[in-house]
């Protein structure tokens, strides 16, 4: 298979969730009021304004996009990390009798599937240097790469330390998330295997993983908003 | 696991998701939001508001009782006043009209008097005259006796 592939269970159930998420927002609007809310609009406000808390404590710039960049990311995110707490072969099993293949291979969790979690590190890597470039200007942007931290004559080693600091941004941004869940997943798989013991085990990780699940997707939000709070902000 | 296209199908999805939440999901929300912290706000603003006013409509009432006593314990005491005015007013009338009336009874009583003493006097004379003709028995001129007599009784 060569780059033009596509994975198309894990991009597959990414949208899924994805159309899953703005769907359950967008009909729970269409009923919303500034009254009293019921259930499920309680249930949103709460994510909206968690969201928004962290984004108003961290996020000292002014930009409309950070906001829904933040929800976006920590709502669909969580939605594919929860996917690993469905029993691992459910999906598999399912896929195999639609398609009629008993060997068809199906990654049912998106967040396992390392360009999934690369193309929403690649997303905010972008909109960091869009803003870096929009806010700060090009030549300023270049300059905290070259003239920073030990002003202009040490420029090769102000660029060895500079530059990897900030390619670790996406790097951390796409293994984290991708690592927590390949592994996860693979202990999954592995409890699977041991028969009757399987049960206590898997509840042990399931509810040990109903944090990381969590966590993870919160763990991006707030890289997301603080990396972009830097790209506002001259960091020298 | 290798990396390929996902990667910008991945891209895609979420540059057009983020930009419908921007859209169509952010905004909505947190314009509820904030109208609703403003409704929240007013609320408490009214109610602070009408605390107030109660406030100062007790105060008010309060002013309003204490003054329209005081009002009522002076019309009391004026009325109070004038009663004791009207009952000295009348003890003076009744005063005055018994000495009135013990003056004309005084009066009458004198007058009485003086009209039984006349009549005395002119029985006196009446006695005197016929005492006097018992004892003389004799013709006089009776012209010259009246005087006499007359005379007697005027210094009786």
């Amino acid at each position: 298979m060569g780059f033009w592939a596509i994975n198309v269970d894990s991009m597959m159930i990414s949208l899924l969730l994805g159309v899953l998420f703005l769907g359950l927002f967008r009909f729970c609007i269409s009923k919303a009021t500034s009254g009293k809310p019921g259930g499920l609009q309680n249930f949103i406000e709460i994510i909206v304004e968690m969201v928004q808390t962290n984004v108003k404590n961290t996020f000292f710039g002014k930009n409309d996009l950070i906001g829904p960049l933040a929800l976006t990311i920590f709502c669909w995110i969580f939605l594919m990390n929860t996917m690993d707490l469905i029993p691992v072969d459910i999906i598999p099993l399912f896929a195999q009798w639609v398609a009629g293949d008993p060997h068809l291979y199906f990654k049912a969790v998106p967040t396992t599937d390392l360009n999934i979690t690369a193309g929403f590190a690649i997303g905010v890597f972008f909109l960091i240097i869009y803003y870096s470039i929009k806010v700060k200007g090009l030549g300023a942007f270049l300059g905290e790469f070259a003239f920073h931290p030990f002003g202009k004559w040490a420029l090769p080693l102000n660029l060895l330390l500079e530059l990897p600091g900030f390619f670790a941004k996406f790097v951390s941004l796409a293994l984290r998330l991708y690592g927590n869940f390949f592994a996860g997943e693979v202990i999954f798989l592995v409890i699977a295997l041991l028969g009757y013991w399987q049960l206590p085990l898997h509840f042990g990780w399931s509810v040990f993983h109903i944090l990381v699940v969590t966590l993870q997707a919160y763990l991006f939000m707030m890289l997301t908003i603080v990396y972009m709070n830097q790209a506002h902000q001259s960091s020298h | 696991m290798n990396l390929n296209a996902t990667i910008i199908g991945q891209l895609i999805a979420f540059a057009v998701f983020v930009m419908f939440c921007m859209k169509y999901v952010w905004p909505p929300i947190t314009a509820i939001l904030e109208e609703r912290q403003n409704k929240i706000a007013d609320g408490l603003e009214a109610a602070e508001r009408a605390q107030r006013d109660l406030n100062l409509a007790q105060n008010k009432a309060a002013d309003e009782l204490r003054a329209a006593k005081q009002q009522g314990a002076e019309l009391i005491e004026l009325a109070n006043k004038r009663a004791n005015q009207i009952i000295d007013e009348a003890k003076d009338k009744a005063r005055l009209e018994g000495q009135r009336l013990i003056a004309a009874a005084q009066a009458e009583i004198t007058m009485e008097t003086q009209r039984a003493r006349e009549a005395l006097r002119a029985q006196v004379a009446a006695i005197a005259v016929a005492g006097a003709e018992k004892i003389l028995e004799s013709t006089i001129d009776q012209a010259a006796n009246e005087e006499l007599i007359n005379k007697l009784a005027a210094e009786l």
